[in-house]
């Protein structure tokens, strides 16, 4: 053993030398280095490309997350050639061969939100640093996806939104890294509004019960102030954490609140147990004021009709999409996921593979993965194909505008997956409206940011 | 130097060359190598390690040194945070205010609630903290929507005053204008290591922490704590009032806390309610002991091993596992994926689990502990004293 000589002067030498000579990199700024290899970050290198898929894998919107994690696979199974090619074949822009993004061929790595703000940021933080992503997509709550769209703005990347329904995510909270494909909070009121007015008549009372963050709140002034300007009145606004999974406590006080219409602002987990709730409370067989009392979810999908069982039957919501559409778009994806996995794909699957694609694509029309060329290629692009109908990024907030499914618990399914069926398509026009919108009010997207 | 002795001069030395090679220690393997999985050298994870040292160093100088187990010290983190995004929005990006502001937050927050709960000790004191920590988490996540934007986190937002920025600052959180989140590649034979802004900052202000903590660990104050611990009741007959050494001891843990939270707001200007959750409380508790309470390193260590178990283990998925053990036959790989995938990704808490029980049970000194046992092999035997009954055993040395 060697003895070393070790005095308290050397060592403070030694240490601040070798501290010095560790901190000195940082003292270069990594803007610098970094462009120099690419001029943006997590430039795909030998031949393969990482897209980020940060998805709830546990928590109220765990089976959303699974079945965005099967599309996604499917996705990128289409991308890299493999399968039947989905809606690659029905997509109006022809820019995909099949041959991965610009020859890259396409990996992915997966995160968990935990529908949780900062564990999805530090989910979709850890694929950026450490897998070296490029692109980030997922998600099942606005919070989540408002959370994880403003981090990507941060870091530079682009920012696919998966199920998020909030106005403000291309709202007050939009940013020019972020893109969303799924309809919105207005679009839902102002498709749902007119069919409640002729089925219900403009003479009822409305008890709001809400998810208790950014979705639920933009939900509940969306269909609060379109119903109220169709004549209807609104006898309270409750709102609910959304961890609860009992609400029997929120349901018991609307039997006594003189309202004839329970609104449910909630989604996934949350709606399929209030719901239940309200239903063995007996609402649905009640009358009040002599008129039947009803139930309206605003946000309806199958997975959370397949969860509620028949408790939704004959209940009015709105939805992105569904699979019993007979569009060759539609037809293509319910074929090739059915194929896959052996069930029909849910609103969440769609849109997120919808979001891979249109990515995808953007990067090889422009040629590059660079967020702010990819972004410049998203803006403003109009397609069809993709089960939709006729489909437009707008450029000033980066939202999808496109027909909207009015939709109803079916009374008499034919099997386990036949749960919605579609009462009316309203259209494009019916549900647009101005960028600076009051409800949309008081963001703006910014520059993009490519990261280096 | 510093008022330290030479034994502690040298252990901070040590705990600054750690830190500061943090970016080698823990980016061990080459790039593209079947290991690579395990590098846990990345910004974010190597920056929440600094942080929830400083965080577990705070917690152990109420917990190590006084013997109160509070459950409720998240509710300080994210107090920090939501002060410090709240000078972002309103002061400046710039991370000095925002820091500066977390901790004085922190600090108040504590003192009302350690003056609340300090009225009674041991099991008490412990739920007595837990639901003022709940009851915060409550009112952040709900009843002051406004001030912390419930659920969705408060964010920083391109409309905010920022009212000491000019209309050229940055628009990120940075130190007088160096990015937090800029950072240095450095490619060498295979390996990257990165060199980050943010990281940097958050070790040399841990550093600190910890020289602070050190200084309380050596000082009459710190004996005092210490006295609290061992026996309050002969403390009081002696004299002593034990009560404004504890609240002391708390609100400095609290700050700690509060700075912890701020610089999470510092790396990821966002705060979010989640982290101020009990589950988040009982986090800096596992810390602690799991490195080893009472000790000075014990909890960077412990806050370290979980950290990195939360980043790392979590990622190896079942398609993963199938990848490494493609080699076995397809009905044992099975098998085996099977087994393993229950402990990692989803099931990394259960793996912690594991680690805990085992060390709580065989290492009751925490990591700290093993590795003084692991070290205590290769030195040679002091020679057995002559009449060992009647020699006082010398005190550990409690940077060990």
């Amino acid at each position: 053993m060697t003895k070393s000589n070790l005095t308290r002067r050397g060592l403070i030498k030694t240490g601040a030398a070798a501290s010095a000579g560790l901190a000195m990199p940082t003292l270069f700024t990594g803007n610098v280095w970094a462009a120099a290899h690419s001029g943006y970050r997590n430039a795909p290198t030998n031949g393969t490309v990482t897209l980020g898929f940060n998805v709830p894998q546990s928590g109220p919107y765990a089976d959303e997350g699974a079945d965005e994690l099967r599309a996604y696979e499917l996705a990128v199974e289409h991308l890299n050639g493999g399968g039947d090619g989905g809606m690659m074949n029905t997509f109006s822009s022809s820019a995909l061969t099949g041959a991965g993004i610009l020859g890259n061929k396409v990996q992915f790595v997966t995160g968990d939100t935990q529908t949780k703000s900062d564990a999805a940021r530090a989910s979709a933080k850890s694929m950026i640093e450490k897998d070296g992503a490029v692109m980030i997509t997922g998600g099942s709550s606005s919070g989540v996806a408002i959370a994880v769209q403003g981090m990507c703005q941060e870091a530079g990347v682009i920012f696919m939104a998966g199920l998020t329904h909030s106005n403000d995510t291309t709202g007050k909270d939009k940013k020019a890294n972020g893109f969303r494909h799924f309809f919105n909070a207005y679009m839902s009121a102002a498709a749902l509004a007119p069919v409640l007015k002729k089925l219900y008549g403009t003479d009822r009372t409305a008890y709001h019960l809400t998810a208790d963050y950014s979705w639920g709140w933009t939900q509940e002034e969306s269909i609060a102030a379109a119903t109220e300007a169709m004549g209807w009145k609104t006898a309270e606004k409750v709102r609910t954490p959304l961890a609860t999974t009992d609400f029997s406590s929120y349901i018991a006080p609307v039997l006594n609140s003189g309202a004839d219409v329970l609104v449910l602002n909630h989604y996934g987990g949350n709606m399929v147990n209030s719901l239940t709730n309200a239903v063995q409370f007996g609402l649905r067989d009640k009358q009040v004021n002599g008129k039947n009392f009803e139930i309206v979810v605003p946000l309806y999908s199958r997975l959370m009709a397949k969860g509620a069982g028949a408790n939704v039957k004959g209940i009015f919501g709105s939805t992105n999409w569904h699979w019993s559409l007979t569009d060759a778009g539609s037809k293509a994806f319910v074929k090739s996921f059915g194929t896959k996995y052996g069930f029909p794909p849910s609103q969440a699957a769609h849109t997120v593979y919808c979001q891979t694609l249109l990515y995808a694509d953007a990067c090889q029309r422009a040629g590059t993965h660079n967020p702010c060329a990819v972004a410049e290629a998203l803006e403003g692009f109009k397609f069809d194909g993709l089960g939709n109908g006729p489909t437009e990024y707008r450029a000033e907030d980066h939202q999808c505008f496109k027909d909207v499914l009015v939709v109803k618990g079916k009374e008499n399914p034919e099997n386990e997956f036949d749960l919605l069926e579609i009462v009316e398509v309203t259209p494009r026009a019916q549900v647009e409206y101005a960028p600076d919108h009051p409800m949309f009010a008081g963001g703006e997207l910014g520059k993009c940011n490519p990261g280096a | 130097m510093l008022g330290l002795n030479k034994k502690d001069t040298m252990f901070l030395l040590i705990v600054i060359a750690l830190t500061m090679a943090t970016p080698f220690l823990m980016q061990p393997f080459s790039e593209g190598s079947a290991l690579a999985q395990f590098n846990g050298g990345y910004p974010d994870l190597m920056a929440k390690v600094a942080i929830f040292g400083i965080f577990a160093i705070g917690f152990n100088i109420l917990f190590g040194l006084t013997g109160y187990l509070s459950f409720g010290h998240a509710a300080f983190l994210g107090v920090g945070s939501y002060s410090a995004v709240w000078m972002f929005k309103i002061l400046s990006l710039n991370v000095f205010p925002a820091i500066i502001l977390a901790v004085i937050m922190a600090g108040l927050f504590s003192l009302v609630i350690g003056y609340i709960s300090l009225r009674r000790s041991g099991i008490y004191f412990s739920i007595l903290t837990l639901a003022m920590a709940e009851m915060s988490f409550r009112l952040a996540y709900s009843v002051f929507t406004p001030l912390t934007n419930g659920e969705t986190g408060l964010q920083v937002r391109p409309s905010d005053v920022q009212l000491l920025d000019g209309p050229n600052a940055p628009e990120y959180p940075n130190i007088f204008g160096l990015l937090i989140s800029d950072s240095y590649k450095w490619e060498v034979a295979g390996h990257v290591f990165t060199f980050n802004v943010g990281f940097y900052f958050c070790a040399v202000i841990a550093i600190i922490a910890f020289y602070i903590s050190l200084r309380i660990f050596r000082s009459p104050f710190g004996m005092m704590l210490r006295a609290v611990k061992s026996n309050q009741n002969r403390m009081s007959y002696t004299g002593l009032n034990p009560r404004p050494y504890t609240l002391a001891a708390f609100v400095i843990s609290g700050m700690y806390a509060g700075l912890a939270g701020g610089l999470l707001a510092v790396m990821d200007p966002l705060a979010g309610a989640e982290r101020m959750q009990w589950t988040a409380s009982g986090e800096v508790v596992i810390m602690t002991i799991l490195g080893g309470a009472g000790t000075l390193l014990g909890p960077v260590l412990g806050a370290g091993a979980i950290k990195y178990l939360e980043n790392i283990f979590s990622k190896i998925n079942e398609t993963v596992l199938h990848d490494w053990f493609a080699f076995l036959p397809d009905s044992i790989e099975d098998v085996v994926v099977f087994i393993l995938s229950r402990f990692t990704g989803h099931g990394w808490a259960l793996t912690l689990g594991l680690m805990f029980m085992l060390v709580v049970t065989f290492l009751p000194g925490g990591l700290v502990e093993g590795g003084k046992r692991f070290f205590g092999m290769f030195k040679r035997k002091p020679k057995e004293p002559d009449d060992a009954e009647h020699h006082p055993e010398t005190p550990p040395h409690v940077a060990e």
